[in-house]
C-alpha cells in the first residue's frame, strides 16, 4: 500500500515540464510517424511509462474522463498516481473517455467502442494512448497523409500487431474518429485520424 | 523620400503616459479615492461588479478610476483580472427569500406578507437638477425604525402555493451547473447558461431587447412580481468537512416577472416566470434580464419564436459588451493589407466595366453612322 | 487589496491544458474549427486575444517568437503583443522570419518559406467561412457536418455572373485536405497558395468566437475555385519602391495630396533583408544600414 507522501513526484517544474511535453506531442501529432523526444522530468508508478507518466500530467484534468485498460487499473499506484496528480475521473464506459490508457495493447478494445465524436463536432473523441515495446525497431510501415512529406516510415514493435488494420475504421468515420499516441518509454509517435498506411514491410 | 513606420513602440509608451496625465486631470484638483468612487459612486461599481463577473467593490472602484469612469472599459478590466483567479468550487445556491430586503416592491399586489418597502430609489424623485448637491450637501439622517422580524416570503412562492404560477423549473438532481468561461457556449444552450450570460450581459442591450418585447416583438405580458435588493448569506460545501461553510455577505438584486399564462388540454393554465439576478442594487438590468428571460423561454414554452428577443442566438451572442466593444473597436487596427487587395480587385472591375461600356459605346456609335 | 500574479506566458496551467487539448483536436482534424473557452485576455476580443492564447499554450523558454501585423513587425498591435509576450514568458523575441520558432501573424503570411521547425499563429476575427452567408452557428454547424459547401459556390458563382470574376479579395476560403472549408483569416488571396503543402504547422485561433484550428504541414490547402474561373493569386504591376522584389505583396503608400504613390513590400523583414543583400528599388534611399532590425532583439 503507498501513501500520497510515498507517491512517486510529478513534474518538478509543473509549468515548464508541460509546455516541453506539450510540445513533443504536439509536434509528433503534427508530424505522424515522426518519433518525438520527451524530456522525462516526473516519476511514474506500476506499468506505466515515463513518457505516458508525462503526457498524462500535461493534458489530464478533472475535465477529461479517463478509461484505463486492465493492466493499468488492476494498479493501485497507478490509480492513486494519476488521481493525486491529475485528478482526472476513472470512467468504466470507454464511449465518455477523453483519453483512453493501454497498457497491454494486445487486450485493446474493438476501437469502435472508444468516443468517435460526432459530424457535428468530431473533435469530441478519444485520444488513445498506447505503450508499445519500440519505436526504433521491429516492423515497418509506410505512412501517408496531412503531416507527412510524401511517405513516412516508421519502425515499431506494436501490440496489437495489427493496430494499423484497425485504424482503417478512421477512413470510413471521417471526419469521426481515433487518434493514436504510441509511447515507448520516452519515445512518442502519433497517428492522427487523417494518418493511412499505405504498405508494411518485414 | 518615403521612411518606412519605425518608432511604433515608443508611440505606444507615450501614448500610455499621456493617457495617465489625462485621466489624472487637473492636479490642483484633489484625486479621487477608491472609497469615494465605491460610497459615492456606488451603482457604477454595482454595473462593473455584476457585468464583471466579480464580487469586488474596491477592484470594481480601482476598476472605473483606471478606466476613466468608462464602465465598458472597467468592466473589461475586471473580467481579465477575474480570468486569471484559480476556481475552488461553486457556491450552493443563495436563498433569496431568506435576504435581509432594503427595499422590496411588488406591482401585483397592492400589500404583500413582510410589507412593501421603498428603501433607497430614485422613484419618484423628480428629475430636477439640485444645485445644493453641488457641493457640501449634508443629508438629513435617515429614518429609522425597529427592524422587522417578520418573514418576507417570494411573491412567486406565495403564487406558487396555490398552482397560479408554474413551478420553478429545476435542473436535475446532481446535474452541475453550467460555466460559459469555462465551457465555450453551444447552441441551443439551457437556461444556466442562458442565465449566465445574461447576468454578464450589457445592461443597455438587455434593456433594449427588453424593452422591444413590450413594444410588441415577443410580447409576453409582463408584471414585477417583485423586485428586492438586500444581503443575502452565500455557503459552500466545503468536501473535507461534509457541510455548507458560509464565505460572507452579498448584496443581490432579484427581479421575478409573472408573465402570460400557458396551459392545455392536459395542464391548467398557469403564469410563468421570467428570472434576473444582479451583483450589488441594479434594477433596471433585472428587470430587463427577466424580461429576456422570459422571451427567450420561448422554445421551452412551445410559444413561436420570431422576435430579435427570442431568438437564443441572436441574443447571447450579442449581449456581451466586452466582446462587443473589442470587435467594434477593433476595425481601428490597420487593415491596410486587406484594404489593398479590395483596393487592386475594385480598380480591376472599374477597368473593366470602363472598357466593356467603352466597346458598347463604340459599337452603338458604327451602327448609328451605319444608318 | 487582490494584487494579481501572473503564470508563465499569462495563462494558468488549467486554461493552457484545455487549450492544448483542443490544439491537439485541430491538428488531427485539418480545418475543423474546434470550440474552445476561450479566456478573457488582458487585450480586447478583436485585437488577437485567440492567436495570443494559441501562442501562450505553444510558447516555451526555447522559443523565439515573431510578431506581426500587415506583415510587418513595427505596427503598432505586433509591438504591444511582441511586448506581452517578452514580459510575461521572458521568451526571445526577433523581427527575422527566417530566426523564429513561433510566428504569430496578423492578415499576412511572410513572403520567406517558412521552415519545418517553425509553427505559424494567426489570429482570427470570424472564423467561420459560412458565417456571412448564413450567420447561425447551428446551421453552419450543420454544413460543415454533411461537407455541404453550396451555399460558398453559390455565393462565388454570383459573383463572376455580377462582376466577372470571385469578387473576394480576402479571407478567400479554402478546402483543407479536400475536407473541410476554412476561413484562412482575413490574409489577401495574394498568401492563399503559401498555405499549401506548407513545412511549418499552421495554427489558427480565434479568441471572441472560441475557436482554434489548424492545417498540419504538407496538407493540401485549396482555394475554392470554378473550372472556368480558376484561382487566380493577386498580382502587382510595380516592384517595391525601396528593395525592388518583383514577387511581393506591396502596400501603397500615399506620398503627397496630388495623388502620387508609391508601392513597397509589406513584409518589412523581407524587405530589409532585401535590401541588406544590395537589392535596390526605383525610390530607395543610401545604402542600408538599420540591421539592428533584422536580429533577435529579446
Amino acid at each position: 500500500m503507498t501513501t500520497i507522501a510515498e507517491l512517486p513526484p510529478g513534474f518538478a517544474d509543473k509549468v515548464l515540464s508541460a509546455q516541453s511535453t506539450f510540445r513533443s506531442v504536439m509536434d509528433a501529432m503534427a508530424r505522424p510517424g515522426s518519433v518525438q523526444r520527451i524530456v522525462p522530468m516526473a516519476g511514474t508508478a506500476g506499468p506505466m511509462m515515463r513518457g505516458t507518466a508525462a503526457i498524462a500530467l500535461t493534458l489530464f484534468d478533472h475535465d477529461t474522463p479517463l478509461w484505463l485498460d486492465a493492466r493499468m487499473s488492476d494498479s493501485s499506484d497507478v490509480l492513486k498516481w494519476l488521481k493525486f496528480h491529475t485528478g482526472a475521473p476513472v470512467v468504466q464506459d470507454t464511449s465518455i473517455a477523453s483519453f483512453a490508457l493501454i497498457s497491454d495493447g494486445g487486450a485493446l478494445p474493438s476501437l469502435e467502442r472508444f468516443a468517435l465524436g460526432t459530424n457535428e463536432y468530431p473533435d469530441r473523441s478519444t485520444t488513445v494512448i498506447i505503450q508499445v515495446d519500440a519505436l526504433d525497431a521491429g516492423p515497418s510501415f509506410e505512412l501517408r497523409g496531412p503531416g507527412i512529406d510524401g511517405v513516412a516510415t516508421l519502425r515499431a514493435s506494436i501490440k496489437p500487431f495489427d493496430l494499423f488494420e484497425r485504424l482503417r475504421i478512421n477512413e470510413a468515420l471521417f471526419p469521426r474518429g481515433i487518434d493514436v499516441v504510441l509511447v515507448a518509454d520516452e519515445a512518442v509517435v502519433a497517428i492522427p485520424r487523417t494518418t493511412r498506411i499505405v504498405s508494411k514491410g518485414a | 523620400m518615403y521612411v518606412a513606420v519605425k518608432g511604433g513602440e515608443r508611440a505606444i509608451e507615450n501614448a500610455h503616459r499621456l493617457l495617465a496625465n489625462v485621466r489624472r486631470g487637473d492636479q490642483s484638483v484633489p484625486e479621487l479615492s477608491l472609497d469615494q468612487i465605491s460610497e459615492q459612486l456606488g451603482l457604477a461599481v454595482d454595473r462593473v461588479m455584476s457585468e464583471g463577473s466579480l464580487y469586488d467593490r474596491e477592484l470594481a472602484a480601482l476598476a472605473i478610476k483606471q478606466a476613466r469612469g468608462d464602465l465598458i472599459e472597467a468592466i473589461f478590466l475586471v473580467r481579465a483580472f477575474r480570468a486569471t483567479l484559480p476556481r475552488f468550487g461553486a457556491s450552493e445556491p443563495v436563498n433569496t427569500g431568506a435576504m435581509r430586503v432594503q427595499r422590496r416592491v411588488s406591482s401585483t399586489f397592492k400589500d404583500i406578507p413582510g410589507g412593501q418597502i421603498l428603501g433607497p430609489t430614485f422613484d419618484y424623485t423628480h428629475r430636477l437638477l439640485d444645485p445644493s448637491l453641488a457641493e457640501g450637501f449634508v443629508p438629513e439622517a435617515p429614518a429609522v425604525a425597529e427592524a422587522s422580524t417578520a418573514p418576507t416570503p417570494r411573491v412567486t412562492d406565495i403564487l406558487g402555493r396555490d398552482g397560479l404560477i408554474e413551478t420553478s423549473p429545476q435542473a436535475g438532481d446532481g446535474a452541475s451547473v453550467g460555466d460559459l468561461t469555462r465551457e465555450p457556449l453551444n447552441f441551443p444552450a439551457d437556461r444556466d447558461l442562458r442565465l449566465q450570460n445574461l447576468a454578464r450581459g450589457d445592461e443597455g442591450f438587455l434593456l433594449a431587447m427588453g424593452y422591444s418585447t413590450q413594444r410588441g416583438y415577443g410580447r409576453n405580458h409582463p408584471f414585477a412580481g417583485e423586485i428586492r435588493f438586500g444581503e443575502v448569506e452565500v455557503e459552500l460545501i466545503a468536501e473535507d468537512v461534509g457541510f455548507a461553510v458560509p464565505l460572507g455577505a452579498i448584496e443581490l438584486t432579484e427581479c421575478q416577472m409573472v408573465n402570460q399564462f400557458k396551459g392545455s388540454a392536459t395542464e391548467a393554465p398557469c403564469f410563468t416566470r421570467g428570472y434576473g439576478l444582479a451583483f450589488g442594487q441594479s434594477e433596471r438590468k433585472t428587470m430587463s434580464m427577466a424580461l429576456v428571460d422570459r422571451a427567450l423561454r420561448a422554445r421551452e414554452l412551445g410559444e413561436e419564436a420570431l422576435a430579435p428577443a427570442q431568438d437564443e442566438e441572436f441574443v447571447l451572442s450579442h449581449s456581451d459588451n466586452v466582446q462587443a466593444t473589442g470587435f467594434v473597436e477593433h476595425l481601428k487596427l490597420p487593415h491596410y493589407v486587406d484594404f489593398q487587395s479590395e483596393l487592386g480587385l475594385l480598380r480591376k472591375l472599374r477597368r473593366e466595366f470602363a472598357e466593356s461600356t467603352a466597346v458598347a459605346n463604340a459599337s452603338n456609335a458604327m451602327k448609328e453612322a451605319a444608318e | 487589496m487582490n494584487a494579481p500574479a501572473y503564470n508563465f506566458a499569462y495563462l494558468d496551467e488549467q486554461t493552457k491544458r484545455m487549450i492544448r487539448r483542443a490544439i491537439l483536436k485541430a491538428i488531427a482534424i485539418p480545418g475543423y474549427q474546434v470550440p474552445f473557452a476561450s479566456r478573457e485576455m488582458p487585450m480586447p476580443y478583436g485585437w488577437g486575444t485567440g492567436g495570443v492564447q494559441v501562442t501562450a499554450a505553444i510558447l516555451g523558454p526555447q522559443d523565439v517568437l515573431k510578431v506581426i501585423d500587415q506583415g510587418s513587425d513595427d505596427t503598432t498591435n505586433a509591438i504591444s503583443i511582441r511586448k506581452f509576450f517578452a514580459k510575461t514568458a521572458g521568451v526571445a523575441t526577433t523581427t527575422s522570419t527566417d530566426h523564429a520558432t513561433v510566428i504569430q501573424t496578423r492578415h499576412r503570411i511572410p513572403e520567406a518559406s517558412l521552415h519545418e521547425s517553425q509553427v505559424l499563429v494567426y489570429q482570427v476575427p470570424i472564423p467561420e467561412p459560412l458565417r456571412f452567408l448564413e450567420p447561425r452557428e447551428t446551421e453552419t454547424r450543420r454544413m460543415h457536418a454533411l461537407a455541404e459547401y453550396g451555399l460558398m459556390h453559390v455565393k462565388l458563382y454570383e459573383d463572376i455572373a455580377r462582376f466577372g470574376h470571385i469578387a473576394t479579395a480576402y479571407a478567400y476560403p479554402v478546402k483543407v485536405n479536400a475536407r473541410y472549408v476554412m476561413d484562412p483569416s482575413p490574409t489577401p488571396k495574394f498568401d492563399n497558395p503559401k498555405m499549401d503543402n506548407c513545412p511549418a504547422l499552421q495554427l489558427f485561433g480565434a479568441g471572441r468566437e472560441k475557436r482554434i484550428y489548424a492545417i498540419p504541414p504538407y496538407t493540401q490547402v485549396v482555394s475554392l475555385d470554378f473550372e472556368d474561373h480558376p484561382f487566380e493569386p493577386y498580382r502587382f504591376n510595380a516592384p517595391c519602391a525601396l528593395c525592388g522584389a518583383e514577387d511581393s505583396y506591396l502596400d501603397e503608400i500615399v506620398t503627397d495630396d496630388k495623388g502620387s504613390r508609391m508601392f513597397v513590400c509589406s513584409d518589412t523583414d523581407h524587405c530589409e533583408g532585401r535590401q541588406a543583400a544590395g537589392h535596390r528599388g526605383a525610390l530607395s534611399a543610401a545604402p542600408y544600414k538599420d540591421k539592428a532590425q533584422g536580429e533577435a532583439n529579446g
